[in-house]
């Protein structure tokens, strides 16, 4: 029977899986919307704004492990879509993005609302297409999600002319046979070998668990290597929730705003195992000076991210899961070390650094602390939430009082650091998880990014929640001026506009605020109780920084900490 | 130093410009660059020259198979293999200078290809060291414009480099 490019497109979504799509019409991609009008099967979430969509979507992806489906039209639509896709590519979440285009005729004519999506989205993107066939189609859409969800995974982006989807061809189901796309599971066990050899004769190991454990589902395969070899674990940003947090051998984060004792452990350890982390200048800081004395492992699904930024000794190609599952049967089955022994000396040592500098903050009572906050979420929530996060200090904040026992639990903009991330993604996950806790620790920068999202919230009935750390400045960039242009703020101080509570109940959403330490707890408790989105406008110290902090370019163990409180104040009045 | 990587390419429009992405994005150079149909014609050669250190190198290579639509990477410069490349000059010498052109073309295994009253079109095919010489002992002579197609290169079979 002859089908409708549309309706090609709609029966191969359905075939793969896909129940959402987020998205939002236009002209040229209106043969698809119409067919989701009354569709029973796809629901689709009608965000704001494109890019709304796109974050959404890539909520959806991080908390499930199931690729996110965008749906947008032509000309800015697709433009909108940009920022969304570079995220997801820089983070390796599996999006696939469909765009409208103009017809095959008058591509390349600058027709209304052209624009070479493909062209622009090639280098933020795993791979993309521009359907010209309507024959093509239920290939490329098996192909994008394949390409999307295998391999280290990313966003695929598949252009649709609107005869394609106008004109019509026989349905068909081909299997995927992409010559060129044969991605590397496992690792090769002679390399494992070389790895469990050095794992044994090292005194002082560290592992850095990165985003790759997440995506491969690896977490419990992470946690049995380091309880069997009693290695201290440090996870990235984007490993988060990889190795539980609260674990005895967790170092929290390591890098520019990772703990102490993380980034000391690293410095002084004799061999680092790097696993699924691609050694991000926020993690190694001065590349020359990082891990002087250590060998290093490194277990990556892609081959470019091995030896890109750091020297390896051990290289390993493969999916995280399967070369952890085969390493682990070898040091559980060929070695005979004491590890308890072994590592006694080293645990210690890394206890005394752990002593020296917690990752505390001065707590007030005077004026909120966004520390204080964050930690009040976790104790109310017992970290049973999903937290997603915007970019910048509240990021920072939440990643390091947030302890992430779970994977998929940590939604955050990573690599590309996208102001405006947050809010769309905890929409995103909320719909996948309606009967969990969705968080989402934003600033009051990074919030009014993407704040038309709110109505998405509204109208979807989606009960997330907003933690907005209202420090009324840019506070990141804020803090970098402090410490590095002589306290010149230029263009970082934001007022004490919008009135977010008003603002939620504009949206019908509803707003609350603590202005007091004393509130902050009650405000929590009463926005996890109501069923609605709810907006919590916390109005925190201006001038709190983002402690430890390693300057940009300095290596990992030149930290900067938090000053003593009463010099705080005294330079708090003099700028004021 | 200079390498000169060969690939199989799937032969689809938007090819050419996800390679060359990959260079630009990340500030590496092209010298040259040629492409043309394989015995297969949905695959495409394309023949590359860059240069870089050794990590360099190693990234593009790495990237370069990364790419969905390559299926196969090699860089020659690891191999024993022949390399080609072919120039068009165009020469206008005087009066006097004309047998020289000609004897030159001689020496050099070329060919007059087009002549006109004040010009010949010289093809001459070497190895980059032949076509440098022959535009360096052309140049005092008179050249108007010369046009290089880029260097191709492929493995020598059954030799393995010492």
């Amino acid at each position: 029977m002859k089908m409708t490019g549309a309706e090609i497109l709609v029966e191969t979504l359905k075939r793969e899986g896909v129940k959402h799509i987020f998205g939002y019409p236009g002209g040229v991609i209106l043969n698809i919307f119409d067919l989701l009008y009354d569709d029973k099967d796809i629901q689709l979430i009608l965000t704001r704004h494109e890019q709304g969509a796109v974050h959404a979507a890539d909520g959806y992806a991080r908390s499930t492990g199931k690729p996110g489906v965008v749906l947008v039209t032509s000309g800015p639509g697709a433009t909108n879509t940009i920022t969304g896709i570079a995220t997801a590519s820089m983070d390796s979440i599996p999006l696939v993005v469909f765009s409208g285009q103009v017809p095959t005729m008058l591509i390349g004519n600058d027709a209304f609302q052209e624009a070479d999506i493909v062209g622009i989205s090639r280098p933020c993107t795993k791979y993309n297409y521009l359907a010209k066939d309507v024959r093509d189609l239920s290939r490329i859409i098996r192909e994008a999600f394949h390409i999307a969800t295998t391999g280290r995974p990313g966003p695929v982006l598949i252009d649709l002319p609107k005869d394609v989807t106008a004109s019509k061809a026989d349905f068909t189901w081909p299997e995927v046979k992409i010559r060129s796309y044969n991605p590397t599971y496992e690792g090769n066990r002679w390399m494992i070998q070389q790895a469990a050899n050095l794992i044994a004769k090292s005194k002082r190991a560290v592992i850095i668990a990165g985003g790759g454990v997440i995506i491969s589902g690896a977490h419990k395969e992470l946690k049995e290597l380091a309880e069997v070899t009693n290695i201290p674990v440090t996870m990235t940003l984007m490993g988060l929730g990889g190795f539980p947090g609260t674990h005895p051998l967790s170092l929290g984060m390591p890098g520019m705003h990772g703990t102490y004792y993380a980034n000391k452990s690293i410095q002084e350890s004799d061999l680092l195992i790097a696993i699924g982390m691609r050694f991000d200048d926020r993690v190694t800081g001065k590349i020359d000076a990082f891990a002087p004395h250590a060998k290093i492992i490194h277990i990556d699904i892609d081959p470019t991210s091995i030896r890109k930024n750091v020297r390896v000794d051990i290289p390993i190609v493969g999916d995280v899961k399967r070369v952890l599952t085969v390493l682990n049967k070898m040091l559980r089955e060929d070695m005979k070390e004491q590890w308890d022994e072994v590592r006694k000396a080293w645990l210690r040592q890394i206890d005394l650094w752990r002593q020296e500098r917690p990752m505390t903050y001065t707590y007030s009572d005077d004026v909120i602390k966004p520390q204080f906050v964050v930690e009040k979420i976790f104790e109310l929530t017992k970290g049973d939430a999903i937290i997603s996060t915007e970019v910048g200090q509240n990021q920072m904040w939440a990643a390091q009082f947030f302890k992430f026992d779970r994977p998929r639990m940590w939604l955050t903009s990573g690599g590309l650091g996208t102001m405006g991330y947050g809010f769309p993604a905890a929409i995103g996950a909320q719909i996948a998880h309606p009967n969990k806790l969705v968080i989402d620790i934003a600033g009051d920068g990074s919030i009014q990014m993407n704040i038309q999202e709110l109505a998405t919230a509204v109208i979807n009935k989606l009960p997330v929640k907003v933690a907005i750390l209202n420090n009324r400045y840019l506070g990141m960039v804020r803090q970098w001026q402090e410490l590095f242009f002589a306290g010149r703020y230029s263009h970082t101080h934001l007022e004490v506009v919008p009135d977010f509570v008003k603002l939620a109940e504009a949206y019908g959403a509803v707003g609350l605020r603590a202005t007091k330490p004393s509130e902050v707890e009650s405000v929590l408790k009463e926005a996890f109780k109501i069923k609605k989105t709810v907006f919590m406008d916390f109005v925190v110290h201006w001038k709190e920084k983002v402690f430890p902090m390693v300057p940009a370019g300095a290596p990992i163990d030149h930290m900067l900490f938090e000053e003593k409180p009463e010099k705080e104040e005294k330079k708090l009045k003099a700028v004021k | 130093m200079r390498h000169t990587i060969s690939l199989l390419v799937e032969n689809k429009f938007g090819v050419l410009s996800r390679i060359a992405g990959l260079f630009s994005g990340r500030g590496y150079n092209i010298e040259s660059l040629s492409v043309g149909e394989t015995i297969d014609p949905q695959i495409s050669t394309m023949t590359i020259v860059t240069s870089g250190d050794d990590q360099i190198i190693e990234q593009i290579t790495k990237q370069l198979n990364k790419l969905i639509d390559v299926i196969k990477v090699v860089d020659m410069t690891e191999l024993d293999h022949v390399e080609r490349e072919m120039v068009l000059i165009k020469v206008a010498p005087r009066q006097e200078d004309k047998a020289e052109v000609l004897r030159l073309t001689e020496i050099f295994r070329g060919r007059v290809v087009d002549s006109s009253k004040t010009t010949y079109t010289i093809e001459i095919t070497g190895d980059e060291k032949k076509i440098e010489a022959i535009i360096e002992l052309l140049k005092p002579i008179g050249i108007k414009e010369f046009v290089r197609t880029g260097k191709i290169a492929i493995a020598r079979e059954g030799v393995k480099k010492s």
